[in-house]
């Protein structure tokens, strides 16, 4: 089933739809927080080190834009989750490194501070996440916070975009500690489900990852890699994707080859953004709310 | 190779013409039985030939080998994929079944021209 943000929250029955067009009063945000829930925001495929002018001349300016359009937010998320590809490939470890360190450094621009990472294959895929462990530290782990676990799974490490089997059982082994109806979020970089397994979107042993995740019944995928938003449900499990911070990519086999979206001097920033989710006490679901680059509503 | 050749016994050296003129033999076994055998490098960030014209109905063997790390190839028109693992040959059998023109790409992350590490298949009537 296709469905965009705004059916998919029509269709799970949240009236706080309207939150997430941009109508709201400031005062909602009020209860976005403390007891009555919390606020974290998703930065996505930051791609630092990319340089093409004709698909992003402001390639150094447009991640320290979005880091002051969330030093904005009120009220503050309580923390970051940066899904995967912090820094623009390269081939030589030494300027991965460089990257990545300012990378870091920029990152750490940010008010809030309890900041996490994990790879895309831009980052890891080149040398097993080497670089990157040196740097963020662990490629995979989980944690808990105000009632959610949450859980980052590394898909890209394994340059055939795989989990693995060690991988996949260090899930299962986690999972086991939750009650079946725990509010549980995974992050990844790649989409767990065959998104558009010709344009590489898709985790070769996602499946496998997904059968696993069944079992529970309130489970929400957060994920980056395509550079877009985009909705989707596999049984009772929902997927979001997120924007880039770098370079819009197309619609899934919207065009016969994956290639970035030209810079629009008319719009610029256009397809670029950030989110941030609203995780409320007692409700199954999540309000997201899309930023764009300078931090306007979308 | 003198050196060698002038100490090797003649029995020997007769058994290494034999074992390999057998290994040929094998070769061109399996090329008739299977049809042409198509030999296809990769190294970041190309196939060589880039461009792989077979015929329609007619069997092929595509042999990848990797001149330096992993990578892969997906020719999802054709329905078929597979790993190019360093250090060993690997084959597909095809027997196209419709004419066109296939592209086919890397689809195991090698670097900064992954993206562009493309090719085509061009199966003709």
């Amino acid at each position: 089933m296709k469905i965009n943000r705004r059916d998919f929250l029509k269709l799970a029955g949240y009236g706080s739809a309207i939150f997430v067009s941009g109508l709201a009063a400031p005062g909602r945000w009020a209860d976005a927080s403390g007891e009555n829930g919390f606020l974290f925001v998703q930065m996505s495929d930051t791609h630092w080190g990319f340089s093409n002018p004709a698909v992003n001349p402001d390639s150094t300016g447009t991640l320290r834009k979005a880091i002051a359009a969330v030093n904005d937010l009120k009220p503050q998320p309580d923390f970051i989750m940066f899904t995967g590809d912090l820094t623009h490939t390269t081939d030589d470890e030494k300027e991965r490194r460089k990257r990545m360190t300012e990378f870091r450094d920029i990152a750490g621009g940010l008010k809030v501070k309890k900041l996490n990472y994990m790879p895309g294959e831009h980052d890891a895929g080149l040398d097993e996440g080497a670089v990157f462990k040196d740097i963020f530290g662990l490629t995979r782990y989980s944690f808990d916070h105000k009632g959610v676990h949450f859980i980052v799974l590394d898909n890209v490490s394994d340059p055939t975009g795989s989990i693995g089997d060690e991988q996949l059982q260090w899930l299962s082994a986690d999972l086991k500690k939750q009650d079946k109806g725990a509010r549980i979020v995974v992050f990844t970089h790649r989409p767990l489900f065959d998104l558009a397994p010709d344009w590489d979107w898709h985790t070769r042993d996602g499946a496998k990852a997904l059968d696993l995740l069944m079992p529970w019944t309130n489970v929400t995928v957060f994920y980056g890699h395509i550079h877009q938003e985009n909705h989707r449900t596999t049984g009772h499990i929902t997927h979001h994707s997120a924007r880039g911070l770098m370079y819009p990519l197309p619609a899934p086999y919207s065009v016969p080859k994956k290639m970035p979206v030209p810079w629009d001097s008319a719009q610029p920033y256009k397809g670029l953004g950030f989110r941030s989710v609203d995780a409320k006490v007692g409700k199954a679901a999540y309000d997201l709310t899309e930023y764009g680059v300078k931090g306007e509503r979308l | 190779m003198k050196a060698i050749t002038g100490k090797m016994p003649a029995v020997a050296l007769a058994v290494l013409v034999l074992f390999l003129g057998a290994s040929l033999m094998d070769v061109c076994a399996v090329a008739d039985e299977t049809g042409q055998v198509i030999r296809i490098t990769a190294k970041r960030y190309e196939y060589n030939p880039g461009t792989i014209t077979v015929k329609k109905g007619v069997p092929v063997v595509l042999e990848f080998t990797s001149l330096d790390r992993l990578h892969g190839f997906n020719c999802p028109g054709l329905g078929i994929r597979t790993d190019i693992v360093p250090g060993k040959a690997t084959t597909l059998r095809l027997v196209p079944q419709k004419a066109g023109t296939f592209p086919f790409h890397c689809d195991n992350f090698c670097g900064s021209g992954h993206e562009g590490m493309t090719g085509t298949i061009v199966v003709t009537e």
